[in-house]
């Protein structure tokens, strides 16, 4: 039996607003507990929610962003749940009407992309933390992440593997970062994951029943559980056996998910509109103030890439996966033409990727500025110097040396690109090599590699591979 | 001085005839002396009391005195006040000293009155009769047999008992207006959005407000002149221009058009407070207003939808309440659902617990359109049988409570009954108007009667100016009940 | 439609109050009554109602995104049952 895997994402992205979504407490991360909770967010008897503007804002960005509808009129609710890091009893959230409904997002998928639709994104408040140290027995709660502005975006079960999924993840974490709503740091979860898994077999056309997977903070985790989840699934269905709807949660420790101990009344959450906020209005002149603000979004930024400077689609898609990089591009990129922006294209996701991966660096912290690795591409391309020369050269780049023009000069690694020059060592290489000539005179390609060699050699690699090759060649028919 | 207005109180603190420390230990006096037969305060605290009495002395002698300064006003102890017990009625806040103020608090303050001390008041604010305080009932200075009415019962029995010139109160469902009518005394409840609900405990969100309760319709105007005003920090609080509720005070009102509900009289009211209305709307006719029979058809219905939306906000509000951050915590449980559970059941009395019950179960899967969003809609016929009937008239009038006060314990034991009570009052919190009950005479037991005025949206200058009006003609409101000297 | 003592049980654990079973009789009568009242609403047609959340039809205010809020926690912890380390302490939290 051939069976077909059904994912849809739940994901909390933090707003990275100031303030609290409710109160005027500060959001930063990592402050001594409660320190950052106030009346508000403690839910002293008698405090007050008022909503944030910013984290509007946000919402409409992210709205805007994936093409959605923006409601005019949107409803606060209150879900209701006991719960200590959960101060109210109940938590602020959108339920019937959320702020933005539908839109998509496009992942890089064979040859055109996949669109994974988007059912909304509403606005809801973050709950505390219970720490689980010892307190002799008990348990610590932590209420300065209470009232942190929340945007769940929830997908429609539009991918069908781990893989697909984990694209999707991180196309939404680049996007919430490029228009600059949410830190997407999700080592102190301000990016978290939820996965609505299911199986059915390949051809049909009704869904199976899903498990929720919560708990998954980076994108193998996400992957690992997927797949793990959906294997648990497939054993159950085979071995005659069926899913229970439930909860259950990744423990990356053991790779394997586990039944949350069921909340027995977690589906009795008495949603109600909370009568402490009135309805949100977002106009359509704050929209179109939102908009006008909006950076360029990746999207169009790719297809700009790959219509006016010649870069891959594959190469345009790593370009963009952060506003950084590709603010980078094209500053490196600006006034060039094809090919140079070819060239600095080719640079960024090759050499210099490699080394921020190397040193776990972002964009940001390159040791070479985009303006200083097009001074090196611009020397590439009028034949100053070779690419394997220019490897040396970015390398002394990036150990701090200056720029390419002063390295090149300094270290005389100009490429010799006067044919008299080059011919005169190229005669010298023939006389020298008396075997090599008669090999390659006798057929045998490998010989002709090893006198270029030599030349490139005896020019410490600074002759022009190009007209090295030519002028031997002559010379050698000759 | 305890039988003097705040109107006239004022006006010998401002001659400086009186010290506001002495009228604040006038009543501090009287309260230590009287508070133990009627029960109305749960907190006084004279140092505080007196500090502040102190303060609008300097504030006076400084050129800085407003109308309400160095008056000792009374507050219902659903107020959170900056470092004085705030219990709310309840053994689950009968710990909670409250870290700040509420917005009416603050301006209470600003204002230079004296906070004379916290009162008594059904728990959570969920009663007609004071009788499910933690801190037991309070007892009407009428007959201290009878129930004074809830849940502002403290406020109202303070002020009818002079144990303080003024007090604020707050109505989800009558909870000014009917203890107003049972001890005598004028009450308010402004239009939904005028007073802050800021540092006010909530009960059910959409439906308190905050209010004034006094000798006086003037009186009422000073103190709503201090309480009303945009607060920020409250969604539902209306950003609207200040207004001075005593300036129509002195206009006449001849051809005021006055909408009597036909069900009002047709829903089995005492005879004898159906007769003192009656004679209230006489007199009215004689200052020139006009009456006109108005139908407000829904109104019945006003009570099982108050019981349906009033129990689901509150069973939200109060899930705060759960031994973890402040107030009561059982002392003995097992686990986290145990310590909830235990400190919830003993925290709250029965009928909160009821009301929690009531609101969870309408809320719970499955019943929620059948009896939220239904009320919700009933909600809206009742709002709109008001916005017609008040195509043809003013301000409309009936009795505010269908009985004097009754006996303690009388309907203690049949919460319908008891609910019953409030049938006149909520139909007005349901649709946000404005509504107040003044004093309009006595039944044969001796027992005060409330007359009910209600106005249009914002039409609280206007109710005033009426009550006024009624009160220049009338000395009802002036009676004090009997046993309240003190040596 | 009367309700059961399971029904009350099933409310008071999602409200989180003990409750007995003698407990839950007693409840249970007083709820009937209370619903006999409540009932009286379903005689009412009430299609094509829009329903009333608020007293008055305005729109939400919104607050500028700026932090106005200090550390009081050690004035808020003061009335708190049990505290260690600045945290609010409960009985263990299981997942």
């Amino acid at each position: 039996m051939k069976w077909e895997i059904v994912i849809g994402l739940e994901v909390h992205a933090q707003l990275n607003t100031r303030s609290k979504i409710f109160s005027g407490a500060a959001t930063a991360f990592g402050a001594a507990p409660n320190t950052q909770a106030c009346g508000v967010d403690v839910a002293l008897p008698g405090v007050l929610p008022v909503l944030n503007r910013g984290a509007v804002e946000r919402a409409v960005r992210f709205g805007l962003a994936v093409g959605a509808t923006i409601n005019r009129h949107s409803i606060f609710a209150r879900k209701n749940y006991f719960y200590p890091d959960l101060p109210k009893g109940y938590q602020i959230s959108q339920y019937e009407i959320p702020v933005v409904q539908g839109g998509s997002i496009t992942i890089p998928a064979g040859e055109t992309g996949k669109t994974i639709r988007l059912t909304r994104a509403h606005l809801e408040e973050d709950a505390g933390k219970s720490l689980h140290e010892d307190f002799h027995g008990m348990s610590g709660i932590d209420l300065n992440r209470a009232g942190t502005p929340l945007l769940e975006i929830v997908s429609e079960p539009d991918m069908r593997s781990a893989q697909e999924a984990v694209a999707y993840a991180k196309a939404l974490h680049s996007l919430v970062r490029w228009i600059d709503i949410c830190d997407g740091n999700m080592q102190e979860g301000s990016f978290r994951c939820d996965a609505n898994v299911s199986v059915r077999l390949l051809g049909s056309d009704t869904l199976g029943t899903r498990c929720e997977i919560k708990n998954l903070n980076s994108f193998r985790f996400l992957e690992r559980a997927i797949e793990h989840e959906a294997r648990r699934q497939i054993e159950v269905l085979e071995n005659g056996g069926s899913i229970v709807q439930e909860t259950r949660l990744y423990d990356p420790d053991r790779d394997a998910t586990r039944s949350m101990r069921t909340k027995e009344d977690a589906h009795d959450y008495r949603y109600f509109p909370d009568p402490d906020l009135l309805p949100l209005e977002v106009s359509g002149a704050w929209i179109e103030e939102i908009r006008s603000s909006m950076p360029a979004l990746p999207q169009v930024k790719r297809e700009r890439f790959v219509t006016l400077c010649g870069v891959t689609p594959y190469d345009a898609a790593v370009l963009t996966s952060s506003r950084e990089l590709a603010d980078y591009f094209e500053e490196a990129a600006r006034g060039a033409d094809e090919r140079t922006a070819k060239q600095c294209a080719n640079w960024i996701t090759g050499n210099l990727n490699a080394r921020l991966n190397d040193e776990g660096l972002e964009i940001t912290q390159a040791r070479i500025a985009a303006g200083q690795l097009r001074g090196l591409v611009d020397r590439i391309v009028d034949g100053t110097i070779s690419g394997k020369i220019a490897k040396d050269v970015f390398d002394a780049m990036w150990a701090g040396e200056g720029d390419a023009d002063r390295i090149i000069s300094v270290r005389g690694l100009r490429q010799i690109s006067d044919s008299g020059e080059i011919g005169k060592i190229v005669d010298q290489v023939i006389a020298a090599n008396a075997q090599q000539v008669a090999d390659y005179r006798a057929g045998k390609d490998k010989a002709f590699n090893s006198l270029v060699g030599q030349v490139m050699k005896a020019t410490k690699g600074k002759a022009n591979p190009r007209q090295v090759n030519e002028i031997l060649r002559k010379k050698l028919s000759g | 001085m305890h039988n003097a207005t705040i109107k006239s109180l004022s006006a010998e603190l401002a001659a400086g005839r009186l010290s506001s420390v002495e009228v604040t230990r006038h009543f501090l006096r009287r309260i230590n002396t009287l508070s133990k037969i009627y029960n109305c305060f749960i907190t006084v605290d004279e140092e505080k009391s007196l500090a502040a009495a102190g303060a609008a002395d300097a504030l006076r002698a400084a050129g800085r005195a407003q109308p309400l300064t160095g008056i000792p006003i009374a507050q219902k102890d659903i107020f959170c006040a900056k470092g004085w017990l705030t219990t709310c009625g309840s053994r689950m806040l009968s710990n909670f000293v409250s870290p700040y103020d509420a917005h009416v608090v603050e301006r209470l303050d600003a204002a230079g009155a004296v906070n004379i001390g916290k009162t008594n008041m059904d728990e959570f604010a969920m009663g007609s009769s004071n009788e499910t305080s933690y801190y037991g009932p309070v007892r009407n200075p009428w007959n201290i047999e009878t129930v004074p009415g809830g849940s502002s019962g403290g406020s109202a029995a303070a002020v009818a008992a002079r144990l303080a010139p003024g007090a604020i109160g707050t109505d989800t469902g009558g909870s000014i207006r009917q203890p107003a009518a049972l001890t005598g005394i004028s009450g308010l409840k402004p239009t939904y959005g005028v007073v802050s609900r800021y540092g006010m405990i909530a009960f059910a969100s959409s439906l308190d407000q905050g209010g004034p309760m006094a000798r006086s319709a003037e009186d009422l105007a000073l103190l709503l002149n201090v309480l009303a005003g945009f607060d920020a920090r409250d969604s539902t609080s209306l950003d609207r221009p200040a207004e001075d509720y005593t300036r129509d005070l002195a206009r006449p009102i001849a051809g005021l058009r006055i909408g009597l509900p036909k069900e009002f009289f047709a829903a089995g009211a005492a005879p004898e407070v159906e007769k003192a209305v009656g004679e209230a709307i006489g007199h009215l006719r004689k200052l020139g207003c006009e009456t006109v029979e108005v139908s407000l058809p829904n109104m019945a219905l006003s009570v099982p939808v108050y019981y349906v939306l009033a129990p689901a906000e509150a069973s939200s509000n109060l899930a705060r309440f759960d031994g973890v951050r402040y107030g009561y915590r059982a002392p003995e449980y097992g686990d986290l659902l145990e310590m909830y559970k235990k400190t919830r059941a003993e925290g709250f009395g029965a009928e909160v617990k009821r009301r929690i019950l009531i609101g969870t179960y309408v809320l719970s899967h499955g019943y929620y359109d059948a009896y939220y969003i239904r009320a919700q809609k009933l909600r809206r016929l009742i709002a709109q049988d008001f916005s017609e009937a008040f195509g043809k008239c003013d301000l409309i009038m009936g009795p505010t409570s269908p009985s004097s006060a009754f006996k303690l314990g009388e309907k203690a034991g049949d919460p319908v009954q008891m609910y019953l009570s409030d049938i006149y009052t909520i139909a007005v919190n349901l649709a946000g108007l404005p509504g107040m009950s003044i004093p309009c005479g006595f039944d044969s037991r001796g027992l005060p009667v409330g007359l009910q005025v209600i106005g249009n949206y914002f039409g609280e200058a206007r109710m005033l100016n009426a009550a006024h009006q009624y009160q220049l003609v009338t000395d009802w409101h002036d009676r004090a009940p009997p046993g309240i000297e003190i040596q | 439609m009367a309700l059961t003592r399971d029904d009350v049980k099933r409310v008071a654990h999602l409200a989180r109050i003990e409750i007995s079973d003698a407990g839950a009789e007693s409840v249970l009568r007083d709820l009937d009554n209370i619903f006999g009242l409540i009932e009286q609403m379903q005689a009412v047609d009430v299609s094509g109602v829009e329903p009333m959340a608020h007293a008055q039809d305005v729109m939400l205010r919104l607050r500028e995104d700026t932090v106005t809020e200090r550390d009081q926690h050690a004035l808020f912890q003061s009335v708190a049952p049990q505290v260690q380390a600045g945290l609010y302490l409960v009985p263990k939290v299981i997942e």
